[in-house]
C-alpha cells in the first residue's frame, strides 16, 4: 500500500521552478530517501507532503485522501526540521508536548506521555531544561520525540543529521531506524549524503534541478545508474568511453535515455559495446545505440582472472599509481589509453609498483551502460578524467 | 537643565534594520566583567545626578547658586502641584491619554511594517527605511509649522486627536524600527514546525507568535510611549495651548520663575516614565532591554 503519492507537483518560487512534475509513490511503512544536491528541492518536496508549500500545480495524496488543500495542521504528517525550531521559552518536556497540547490533550496526560517519549529518545531526566542547555544532538532528540509522542502517519526528516558529529551521526541514525521499526512509520528523509541516504533508506528518489532524476532502492545507484550524472553522485570512478550497438530487438530508442526502462528491471537490455580496449558482447545497460559510458565498480574488476572464467572481459594494462586506503588498495590502471581504477584486498598492485603491466577480467555482469551526455559538461569527452562524485 | 526634559528619552537612533549577531544573541548568559559592572554604575550614576539637585529644589524654599544644600526645607511647592484642583492631575491624564493611543496606534502600523521590514527583502526597502528614518534626522519644529498649516485647514489644529497624529511622526521611526528588529530576530520559522504539529493559525498567534515577539514589541511600544511623554515642540505648535500636557505646563511654570514648583513638576513628569521604564525591564527579566524576541 502506498503512504504518500505526489502527482505531477510542480512549485514556482517567483520565477524559479524548484519542484517540476515531481510523480513519487512511498510505501507504507518504508524509509524513502529525497537525496540530491542543494537546490534540487528535496526539502520543498517535503514541505509539500507536510502541507507548508502548496504546489502551484499537482495534487498530493495521503493514504487514500487526497490532501492538497488541507492545510498542514491538519495533516496526519509531522516535519522535523534540520535545525530543531525547539520552542526557546518552554522547556523540553512542554516541547514535547507541545503537539499534544494542540490536540486538546489535557495538561497531566500530555506531561505523562511526553516524559516517556523523552525516554525513549533517551533525554529521561532531562525533561525540565530549556533547550539553550541541551547540546545540539539533544535538541535534535528532542525534536525527533516532539514529532513521535503524536504518532503520525507520516513522519518527514529534513536532514536529521546533518548538525551533527560524526558520532552523534552513527547513534541518532540508529535511533531513527530502531523507531521507525518499532512503530512502521512511513518516514521519509531528506539529505545530500548518498551514504545517509543508502544507509537510512529503502528506496532512494534522487532529484535533480527539481525533477526525480532515479528512483529506485539504494543498491540500484551503484549497480544500475540511470545516467553519468546519477552515477557520479553516488561516487561511480569508472566512466568508460564506448559506443553501444543493440544486439538483440529490445531497443530502447536512438539517444537510449527513453523513460520507462530505466531501473532494475531493464537490467536485461542486451548490448554490444565498442571500446578502446576490445569488443563486449552482451553487457547489460539503460541506453539504446550510441555513444555510451560502460561503468563497473573498482571492487568488481578482478585481477589476473582465472584462466578458465568464460565471463569475464580480458584486457591487459600498466599500472598508473596504486595507493593503500586502510582497508582495501586502490590502483590506476592505462589499458590501451584508457584509465581503469580497481580495488583489490591485497597489495599485489601496490608492490606491482608503477609501470608494471596487469592482466584485469572486467565481469560482464558487473558492467552496466549508460548513455554518454552528448552535450556533456566538458567540451570534448575525456575518459582520463576522473569522473569522481561530488 | 538637563533633567528638565525628565523623560530618558531616546538619543541614539534607532538600530538599523539589521539581524543581531545570532552567535552572540544565542551565548548563554554570563556574569558580566568588572569592567562592565564599573561602566554600568557610572552610566547610571550619569542619567540620576541631574535628579538630585531637582529634588533638593523641590522641596526647598529659596535654594541659591553656591548652596549645595537648601537652607530651608518646604513641602510648599509639592502641596501645590499635588493640589487635586491643580492643572497637573489634569495634565498627567491628558499625557497618559495621548501617550497611550500614540503607543497603541503606532503598535498597529509597526507590527505588519516591521514584520515585512524585519524579515522580507523587497525592491526599495532601503528607500523605505530611508522615509521611515527621516522624521528623526529632519528638524521636528520645520515639520511642525508646515503640519501645523495642514492641520489648521481640517480642522485638527487645538485637538487632542491633532496632536496625536502629530506625536506618531516621531514616534514610528522607534516603533517600526524596533519592531523590525524584533521580527529580523524572532526564529518564525517556529510557526512553521507549530503549524506541523498541529497548531491552528490563532493557536500559532498565542503559543508561538506572542511569546517570541511579545517582549521585544513591548519595548518597541514603550518607546513610542516616552516619545509621545516627552513631546513638547509639536503639543504646542499643533495644540497650539489648548491641550495641556505635562510637558507644556512644566514649561510653563519653568517660564514663571518659581524654582520649588518647576523642579516638583519636573519630578512629577519624570518619575512616571522612569518608573515604567524600570517596571518594563523588570516584568520582561531576563530578555532585558536590549534582546528582543526568541532567538534561534
Amino acid at each position: 500500500m502506498t503512504a504518500i503519492v505526489l502527482e505531477g507537483v510542480t512549485h514556482d518560487y517567483g520565477a524559479t521552478r524548484a519542484l517540476d512534475h515531481v510523480s513519487l509513490e512511498v510505501g507504507s511503512g518504508t524509509v524513502t530517501a529525497l537525496l540530491g544536491p542543494s537546490g534540487c528541492g528535496k526539502t520543498t518536496a517535503l514541505k509539500v507532503i507536510a502541507g507548508l508549500v502548496s504546489p502551484t500545480r499537482g495534487r498530493v495524496r495521503l493514504g487514500d485522501r487526497d490532501v492538497t488543500d488541507v492545510p498542514a495542521e491538519r495533516r496526519d504528517a509531522v516535519m522535523v526540521f534540520q535545525d530543531h525550531r525547539l520552542f526557546p521559552y518552554l522547556t523540553a518536556v512542554d516541547n514535547v508536548a507541545f503537539g499534544l497540547r494542540m490536540r486538546g490533550v489535557g495538561a497531566r496526560q500530555r506531561r505523562a506521555r511526553a516524559a516517556e517519549a523523552l525516554e525513549r529518545v533517551g533525554l529521561g531526566g532531562l525533561g525540565d531544561r530549556r533547550p539553550d542547555a541541551l547540546s545540539g544532538g539533544q535538541q535534535q532528540r528532542v525534536a525527533l520525540a516532539r514529532a513521535l509522542v503524536l504518532e503520525p502517519r507520516v513522519l518527514l526528516l529534513d536532514e536529521p543529521l546533518a548538525s551533527l558529529d560524526t558520532h552523534l551521526r552513527d547513534d541518532l541514525r540508529a535511533l531513527i531506524l530502531e523507531i521507525h521499526r518499532e512503530h512502521d512509520l512511513t518516514t521519509v528523509v531528506v539529505t545530500h549524503d548518498r551514504e545517509e541516504a543508502t544507509v537510512l533508506a529503502d528506496e532512494i528518489a534522487l532529484l535533480f534541478d527539481g525533477r526525480v532524476h532515479q528512483h529506485g532502492a539504494p543498491r540500484s545507484f551503484f549497480e544500475r545508474p540511470r545516467s553519468a550524472r546519477s552515477a557520479r553522485f553516488f561516487g561511480a570512478v569508472n566512466l568508460l568511453p564506448a559506443t553501444a550497438s543493440s544486439t538483440a530487438a529490445n531497443s530502447t530508442g536512438p539517444d537510449g535515455a527513453a523513460a520507462g526502462s530505466i531501473g532494475p528491471s531493464s537490467a536485461g537490455s542486451d548490448l554490444r559495446l565498442d571500446t578502446p580496449f576490445g569488443a563486449i558482447d552482451g553487457v547489460p545497460g539503460a541506453v539504446g545505440s550510441g555513444a555510451a559510458w560502460v561503468t563497473i565498480r573498482p571492487e568488481r574488476v578482478v585481477v589476473d582472472p582465472a584462466a578458465d572464467r568464460v565471463d569475464v572481459h580480458r584486457v591487459e594494462g600498466r599500472v598508473v599509481a596504486a595507493s593503500f586506503l586502510g582497508d582495501r588498495t586502490r590502483a590506476v590502471v592505462d589499458v590501451d589509453g584508457t584509465e581503469v581504477t580497481v580495488d583489490v584486498h591485497d597489495d599485489a598492485l601496490i608492490d606491482a609498483g608503477p609501470g608494471r603491466s596487469v592482466r584485469l577480467g572486467l565481469p560482464i555482469n558487473a558492467l552496466w551502460t549508460i548513455p554518454r551526455e552528448s552535450s556533456a559538461p566538458q567540451p570534448e569527452a575525456r575518459p582520463a578524467d576522473p569522473p569522481r562524485g561530488p | 537643565m538637563s533633567a528638565l526634559q525628565g523623560t530618558p528619552l531616546p538619543d541614539a537612533s534607532p538600530p538599523a534594520v539589521s539581524r543581531v549577531d545570532r552567535a552572540t544573541a544565542a551565548a548563554p548568559p554570563r556574569r558580566a566583567p568588572r569592567g562592565t559592572v564599573v561602566a554600568t554604575t557610572l552610566l547610571i550614576a550619569l542619567l540620576l545626578v541631574p535628579f538630585t539637585p531637582l529634588v533638593l529644589a523641590s522641596v526647598s524654599q529659596g535654594y541659591f547658586f553656591p548652596q549645595v544644600i537648601p537652607e530651608t526645607f518646604s513641602a510648599r511647592a509639592w502641596r501645590l502641584v499635588l493640589d487635586p484642583a491643580g492643572g497637573a492631575w489634569t495634565a498627567l491624564g491628558a499625557t497618559v491619554r495621548i501617550a497611550l493611543t500614540v503607543t497603541a496606534l503606532s503598535l498597529v502600523i509597526a507590527i505588519p511594517a516591521g514584520r515585512t521590514l524585519g524579515t522580507r527583502t523587497f525592491r526599495g526597502k532601503r528607500a523605505v527605511e530611508l522615509v521611515l528614518l527621516a522624521p528623526v534626522l529632519v528638524p521636528t519644529i520645520a515639520v511642525a509649522i508646515g503640519i501645523h498649516v495642514v492641520f489648521i485647514r481640517l480642522g485638527l489644529a487645538g485637538g487632542t486627536l491633532g496632536v496625536v497624529l502629530v506625536h506618531l511622526v516621531p514616534a514610528l521611526p522607534y516603533v517600526v524600527l524596533l519592531s523590525a528588529g524584533v521580527f529580523a530576530n524572532a526564529a518564525l520559522g517556529l510557526e512553521e514546525q507549530a503549524r506541523s504539529l498541529g497548531a491552528s493559525p490563532w493557536r500559532r498567534f498565542v503559543h508561538v507568535t506572542v511569546p517570541l515577539v511579545g517582549p521585544g514589541l513591548a519595548v518597541a511600544g514603550l518607546f513610542g510611549f516616552l516619545v509621545s511623554w516627552g513631546q513638547y515642540a509639536l503639543t504646542l505648535v499643533i495644540g497650539g495651548g489648548q491641550v495641556v500636557t505635562l510637558p507644556i505646563l512644566l514649561f510653563s511654570t519653568a517660564s514663571g520663575g518659581d524654582v520649588a514648583v518647576t523642579a516638583a513638576t519636573a519630578l512629577f513628569h519624570g518619575a512616571p516614565a522612569v518608573l515604567l521604564l524600570v517596571v518594563t525591564s523588570r516584568v520582561l527579566g531576563g530578555s532585558g532591554l536590549t534582546t528582543f524576541g526568541g532567538v534561534r
